[in-house]
Parts: C-alpha cells; sequence; structure tokens
C-alpha cells in the first residue's frame, strides 16, 4: 500500500535511505544536503536502521571510506553538495574505475567563488565525466524514487550512481509525495551478494593496482561500455519500479512531444516550471513541447529521434562550462544531433545560476525566441543567459 | 491553486508557520508546497516563505510574484519591505499589528485589497509568554483562506501539537488557546 506523506526533498531521500538499510554510510555535512546525515544518524542513534555510520572529517574520507566499504562488499551511501563534491573528485575516479556499486546522493549547489549556498548545477556538471551514472530529479518524489532505484541499477552495472535533486527548490520545499511501505523497498532491492570482494576470504583479488599502458586503456574502455550497457540496466530496474508503484522512468521524461514545433531540454525542478508555460502556451496555440533527461549519464544520445519534427529547440543549461561557447547539456545533446544528422535550429539558455530563480514569465521569453527562430530560420545569437533583466 | 507569502524577520517562525500550514491544508487532502527562501540567514533579518495550496498536482517550481494571500509576521517589515508587491487585488493582506486598521493601510502604498489584522504578538505574551506569534497567525490565515473550519484546525493542530510538543506537554494546551484566539480575534477584511 503506498503511503500518502509530505516530506521534503531531504526528507525524502534521508527515509529511502531509512528504507534501504545500507550497509554504511560515510558522510560529512554541506548545505543543502547537510539534513541527509543529520536525519540518517537519528535513525542510526534511534535503531530503525543498522547501518554503520561513519562521520568522516571530510567529503575526501567520506567518499576514501565509502569506497572502502564498497569494496569489503558492503551496500553503501553517501551524500553530499557543491564543494563537498568538489573535494570528493579524486575519490570518484577511484570508485568508478574499480566498479564499485554505491550511491551518492547529490543536493545541487553552485561552487564558490564567490561564495553562494544555492542551487545550480555546476557541482554534479563539474564531475560529469568522472564514471558516475548521473540521475536528475524534477522533484522530491522522484528523488525518493531514484535513490531506490539507485540501489539496484549501481549493483547491477558495477558503476558508482549519483542521485541529483535541486538544492533548496527540492531538498528543503515540502511536497506531497507516495512512499512506498518497507517492505516493498526491502523486497525491491533484495539482499546483495557482491561478485568479488576484498574481505572474501576464498578469492584474494587486488582492486584499483597499477596497470600499465595497455591494460589502463582497456580498463578505461570497459568502463565506457559498462556505461553505454547501464542504459538497459536503467531501463530494466524502471519497469521493475513501474510494476511495483506504477510510476513510470525513462531514460528521458517527454512532454506534449508529438506534434510539437518548439522544444525545450532541461533538468530538474525547472521542468517542472517548464510544464506549466507549456501548458498555457498550448491554451494559445503555440505548439510548445518540453524534454527532461533523467538520465544524463550514460548519455541519452537517442533523444535525437524525439527531436526531428522540432522546428527550432533551446538547451537550457543551470551551470556554464566557461568555455566561451557554451555549456554541457547544450554541447552534448548538439553533439549527438549533429553525428546523427539532425540540424534543428538550437540555442544555449544558461539559466538561475547561484539559485537566480526561474520565473514562468522566464520561459516564455526563450518560447518567444525560438518561435522567432522558427519564424525566421535565423540564430542572431548561440547563447543566452536568462533572468538577469529585471 | 492558493498562493500564499509570509514575510517575518529571522526566529519568528515564519517559516515553520508556512510548514505548518502546508500540513493542515496537506490533512484536508491537498497538494501543497511551502519552502522558504534562503537568504543571509540572521535573527532579526527579513526573510520571505511561500506556499501554494491546490486540487491538482503543483509542478510550478518558482517563487511566488503574485500571490493571493500576503502574511506580514511583524509589523515594523512595512516600513522596509513592499509586502503588497504583486499581492492580487481581489486577495488579502494578514498583519501582526496591534495598531488599528485605517493606521496600517497608510504604510501599504495605496494597497486597495482587504486587510486584517490580529495582535497575535500579544496573544502570544499572554498564551506562551513568550514572542511566538506564529501560531496564532496561523490561525488566523486558516480562518481567512478558509482552508479549514475551525472543528479540523483544533483537532489537526492538537495531534500535531502532541508529536511536536511530545517531551513539553505541558505547552500543548497555551499553544491551543493561542491558536483558539488566533482564529477568533483576526479583524477586518472590509
Amino acid at each position: 500500500m503506498a503511503i500518502r506523506e509530505r516530506l521534503s526533498g531531504n526528507e525524502a531521500v534521508a527515509t529511502a535511505m531509512k528504507q534501504i538499510n545500507p550497509d554504511v554510510v560515510a558522510a560529512y555535512p554541506i548545505t543543502p544536503s547537510t539534513e541527509i546525515p543529520q536525519y540518517f544518524s537519528n535513525f542510526v542513534a534511534n535503531g530503525s536502521v543498522t547501518t554503520e555510520f561513519i562521520p568522516v572529517e571530510s567529503e575526501h574520507s567520506a567518499m576514501s571510506a565509502t569506497i572502502g566499504a564498497a569494496a569489503s562488499g558492503g551496500r553503501v551511501m553517501s551524500a553530499t553538495s557543491s564543494q563537498g563534491l568538489a573535494l570528493m573528485f579524486e575519490m570518484l575516479y577511484i570508485a568508478s574505475g574499480m566498479r564499485l556499486p554505491l550511491t551518492l546522493i547529490c543536493g545541487n549547489r553552485a561552487l564558490s567563488a564567490p561564495l553562494n549556498i544555492h542551487n545550480d548545477h555546476s557541482d554534479s556538471m563539474g564531475v560529469r565525466d568522472a564514471g558516475f551514472i548521473q540521475l536528475y530529479c524534477e522533484n522530491n518524489q522522484e528523488a525518493y524514487d531514484n535513490t531506490i532505484m539507485a540501489i539496484k541499477i549501481t549493483e547491477k552495472a558495477k558503476i558508482p550512481v549519483m542521485v541529483c535533486y535541486d538544492g533548496f527548490i527540492t531538498s528543503h520545499s515540502v511536497e506531497n509525495i507516495t512512499l512506498m511501505e518497507n517492505d516493498e523497498v526491502k523486497n525491491f532491492i533484495g539482499n546483495y551478494t557482491p561478485s568479488e570482494y576484498l574481505l572474501d576470504e576464498k578469492r584474494n583479488i587486488s582492486m584499483g593496482p597499477l596497470a600499465l599502458q595497455k591494460d589502463y586503456f582497456k580498463a578505461r574502455v570497459e568502463l565506457a561500455e559498462a556505461m553505454r550497457k547501464a542504459k538497459d540496466i536503467i531501463l530494466d530496474v524502471s519497469e521493475e519500479f513501474h510494476k511495483i508503484t506504477g510510476r513510470k522512468y525513462d531514460l528521458y521524461e517527454k512532454y506534449m512531444m508529438d506534434d510539437a514545433e518548439l522544444g525545450i531540454i532541461v533538468l530538474n525542478s525547472t521542468a517542472g516550471t517548464v510544464k506549466d508555460t507549456v501548458d498555457k502556451l498550448r491554451k494559445k496555440g503555440i505548439k510548445a513541447s518540453v524534454i527532461k533527461p533523467r538520465v544524463f549519464r550514460p548519455l541519452p544520445c537517442d533523444i535525437t529521434n524525439d527531436l526531428k519534427h522540432l522546428k527550432a529547440l533551446a538547451i537550457m543549461d543551470k551551470c556554464d562550462s566557461i568555455n566561451g561557447f557554451s555549456a554541457p547539456l547544450f554541447s552534448e545533446i548538439t553533439s549527438a544531433m549533429y553525428t546523427a544528422s539532425l540540424n534543428v535550429p538550437t540555442v544555449n539558455y544558461i539559466y538561475g545560476l547561484g539559485g537566480c530563480d526561474v520565473k514562468e514569465t522566464d520561459i516564455e521569453e526563450v518560447y518567444k525566441n525560438l518561435e522567432n527562430i522558427a519564424k525566421t530560420k535565423k540564430i542572431d545569437n548561440v547563447t543566452h543567459y536568462l533572468g538577469l533583466n529585471d | 491553486m492558493i498562493e500564499i507569502r509570509w514575510h517575518g524577520r529571522g526566529g519568528q517562525g515564519a517559516k515553520t508557520a508556512s510548514l505548518l500550514l502546508a500540513d493542515a491544508a496537506f490533512n484536508t487532502g491537498k497538494f501543497i508546497q511551502g519552502f522558504p527562501e534562503y537568504g543571509p540567514e540572521r535573527m532579526g533579518a527579513p526573510i520571505t516563505a511561500y506556499n501554494r495550496i491546490s486540487e491538482n498536482e503543483i509542478r510550478i517550481h518558482s517563487n511566488i510574484y503574485e500571490p493571493d494571500y500576503v502574511v506580514v509576521v511583524d509589523d515594523s517589515l512595512l516600513e522596509t519591505v513592499d509586502v503588497t508587491k504583486g499581492l492580487k487585488k481581489d486577495g488579502a493582506i494578514l498583519i501582526n499589528t496591534n495598531k488599528d486598521i485605517m493606521e496600517i493601510s497608510k504604510k501599504l502604498n495605496g494597497y486597495k485589497g482587504k486587510i486584517f489584522t490580529i495582535d497575535a504578538s500579544k496573544i502570544s505574551r499572554e498564551c506562551l509568554r513568550a514572542n511566538y506569534p506564529n501560531t496564532a497567525m496561523l490561525a488566523a490565515i486558516i480562518k481567512i483562506t478558509n482552508i479549514m473550519t475551525k472543528d479540523a484546525l483544533l483537532k489537526d493542530m492538537k495531534e500535531s501539537f502532541k508529536h511536536k510538543f511530545a517531551r513539553k506537554p505541558e505547552v500543548i494546551e497555551p499553544n491551543m488557546i493561542a491558536i483558539t484566539r488566533g482564529y477568533d480575534e483576526v479583524i477586518g477584511g472590509k
């Protein structure tokens, strides 16, 4: 039986972690994901989980302890944001390179300097090449659901998973949510039996030792291949989840795409605001639509199949590559479009940096530009910065 | 959908009140959002919090710029914050103050909609022996928005306080009196 509740994003994820009852959680608090280790240490103290909780002295140690526990054969989780994720950087590559299943919660937040505690995607986008599967969440429900699914995905794919949701906007906003029963979660994730682990006394193995040129190259190609295959694993796990909960998840979500002329691609909470704007524009006869990637790693490159009929497309990034041209989501999707010989006029909107609020009127402005591009077939400017003019 | 914006000062419980209001509306079967706008948090600094209450799923995730209702937890904010900004003309503003409505209305930048007042600080001092005006304000805004009946509110709050004050049961009754008085003593709206 589904449970009707109202929780903040952080409460929802902490609840999922309680139901998952991992073997080890190692974390260091950082805004806006501080509440995750805070709530979770309460669960440990109250005996509602049997997890070994390690309150480490830095995020570098948090990821190191998580890696150690995963290598020892445990089901492990951690949580962080922003500078915390940045401090984990080198250990993230070690987690993925050693093909360790683990789940890292990321409450998305801007990176310093200047100092800012609010939401953008600079942190998780900054580690996009670290070999983690990345799941992005629109609201508390998706954060909860993806956290539970992440456990199965990471254990099947043997690639670490990062679950990303917007700091404050999702992490601190209380909204309705439907929770699973404890037993449902327990049965869904099942018991974890690692195929190989360091504490296996019957089989001595090494993890992450020196690999000379070709062996290193091979290991990286194997990781890339595993990432490619992770798409099917994600879809299988999502289908199993759908059967239990009725909530359907794909690699990306399409909204009003079938007959669309104008499209926006956007991650996380802003997708909800865009959906509302699409409904308003549709009433005026404007054929607007939105695609929300749930999975950014592996890159859902088949997304191009759904863009063919568009007359203009805006790809929105809540971070910047500071490369003097464009931001990551735009670069990668347009690269997929180019190689698929798909030539839809496409612009990049960088928005909401440092938590700058994104209003429906901002989204209307984007669609207005798309209408103009569709009409004139001309792009005056590829890169736009949205929401600074008021 | 009803959209509400709260103005308070850090430490007065505006954020808590917005979350309690979300709880109350949730308990009537509605879809809700309750969220603060985090700024440079410190005691006494102006803060803003928001509520959305709807029959349908709420997807929008922006702040509220054209609220149906505004709640002002501290009337000294009227001097520095444009609290009626974007407030719908057919909406209403609720202010915690001991001043009369005529006097207060002069500080609202010509706002023509309904004005309600309540001396929630006085209620709090008398019931709780401290300045926590948010419980009385919560009752007043529930009455104005008609989110639930007085009986339902009292029943709901009693349950919520039982849980919240499990270790301090002696404060439940004074808070219940503050809720009741908040509901009964709100005036204005003409």
